[in-house]
């Protein structure tokens, strides 16, 4: 765990993280927040609370005494926010760096593309 | 919704002129862990033996689950202590001190203390006064959890335990807290490992509460900005500074309060490093000698 944010907020990226990977699909069950607060070793209620954003953002959803469960279209929706957000969290950063360094956006654009075929 | 199990306000013990816990006013809400956090002397453990019924308050009030624990049977019996170094009769062997706990906690689990027993590896026959330091330290942990007791205080229970044993203590307190709920107040210096536990943190120095907040409040609420003297001077002003470090013209500043994503895309642009602060910095700032005499609301100001 990160020390510098909130846990739930990790908790709930960790899963959501597994939904856009397909390893929790869409309609399957999601492990219970003591499950969860074992295995990561923090307080159930941090891990409820990570669970219950989820549950406010419609992306999981409780059925009372069996679980909690992946929505259908879970995965599109978050890919869809991850999306609006990945401008701000990557590229403002590496825009930063490239022109401390002197490298401009035409160098930067072919260091991807190098990258993309060495990878 | 929860219910309050302790009330206290303006509690206050003295020894002579000195104030060990001073006027202090909190709550302690049912089912959740709290970390009661601070540095040696500043009150942590007159402040659990107050609530335990074994100290009387010189002013103030206390409630413990309704009523002032001293001398009251019925609040007694839902309250376990774990102290530091707990004291057994002479000749008593661990097999003794659990035969015994059951006549003092109603809800005592043999089967639980039995597994604690194999995972700690206590040679339950030895007599205590045999026992590594380490030993001894599971016995009183081994009470603590297998009480099961609705209120359960452990202070500082590990000494002479090995970071093995410390973290079988908390995944057994995490699996059991989660199936039997209750309120355990965990006093410790050892803040990094079981910062992650703990639902609620009470910091106490010199007496008087100096924090009282949710842990996931806490946690990343100091940033600590590092870079160029001017720079950083510059980009804290006016914020809320706990703690301050320099080399040449390099400086590195902790400031109390969050920053936004703006302010962080800014700090990026003009070459300075933040680094996140976690619970143990943050209290080693807030209870350090510069800032010893800061309250709660000078910090949060």
């Amino acid at each position: 765990m990160d020390e510098s944010r909130p846990i739930f907020l990790q908790i709930a990226e960790q899963i959501e993280n597994d939904i856009i990977d397909g390893v929790l699909a869409e309609g399957s069950q999601i492990p219970s927040t003591n499950e969860f607060a074992a295995y990561y070793r923090i307080n159930p209620a941090t891990a409820l609370k990570g669970v219950t954003r989820l549950v406010d953002d419609g992306i999981v959803v409780k059925r009372r005494g069996i679980g909690m469960f992946v929505t259908e279209g879970a995965r599109d929706r978050l890919v869809e926010r991850r999306r609006a957000d990945f401008s701000a969290a990557y590229l403002r950063p590496l825009i930063i760096e490239a022109e401390k360094l002197g490298i401009t956006i035409d160098d930067l654009a072919a260091l991807i593309r190098a990258e993309r075929i060495a990878s | 919704m929860t219910s309050t199990v302790v009330r206290a306000s303006g509690l206050t013990k003295r020894y002579g002129s000195f104030a060990a816990v001073d006027h202090v006013d909190f709550a302690l809400e049912e089912h959740r862990i709290y970390g009661l956090l601070g540095r040696n002397g500043a009150g942590k453990t007159t402040l659990m033996q107050l609530l335990t019924g074994q100290l009387f308050p010189n002013e103030g009030e206390l409630e413990v689950f309704g009523r002032t624990p001293a001398e009251h049977a019925d609040v007694l019996r839902r309250l376990c202590f774990i102290a530091e170094s707990q004291r057994y009769p002479e000749d008593f062997t661990p097999k003794h001190v659990f035969t015994s706990a059951p006549w003092f906690f109603e809800n005592w689990d043999a089967e639980f203390a039995e597994r604690l027993i194999a995972d700690f590896r206590l040679p339950v026959k030895r007599r205590i006064k045999k026992l590594s330091r380490g030993q001894l330290s599971a016995v009183g942990v081994i009470v603590g959890l297998a009480s099961r007791a609705p209120l359960t205080f452990f202070d500082e229970p590990y000494l002479g335990l090995d970071a093995v044993a410390r973290h079988i203590f908390y995944d057994r307190l995490l699996e059991d807290y989660a199936e039997h709920p209750r309120t355990i107040v965990l006093s410790t210096h050892l803040i990094d490992e079981v910062a992650n536990l703990l639902e609620h943190v009470i910091l106490i120095d010199q007496g008087r509460i100096l924090l009282d907040r949710d842990a996931e409040e806490v946690r990343g609420q100091a940033t600590t900005i590092a870079g160029a003297r001017s720079v950083v001077e510059e980009f804290v002003q006016g914020r809320p500074i706990i703690g301050r470090e320099g080399l040449g013209g390099l400086a590195s500043v902790t400031i109390d309060g969050r920053l936004e994503r703006e302010e962080r895309i800014r700090a990026a642009e003009l070459g300075l490093e933040l680094a996140p602060v976690s619970l143990q910095q943050l209290i080693v700032h807030l209870t350090g000698a510069d800032l010893a005499g800061a309250t709660e609301k000078e910090v949060a100001a």
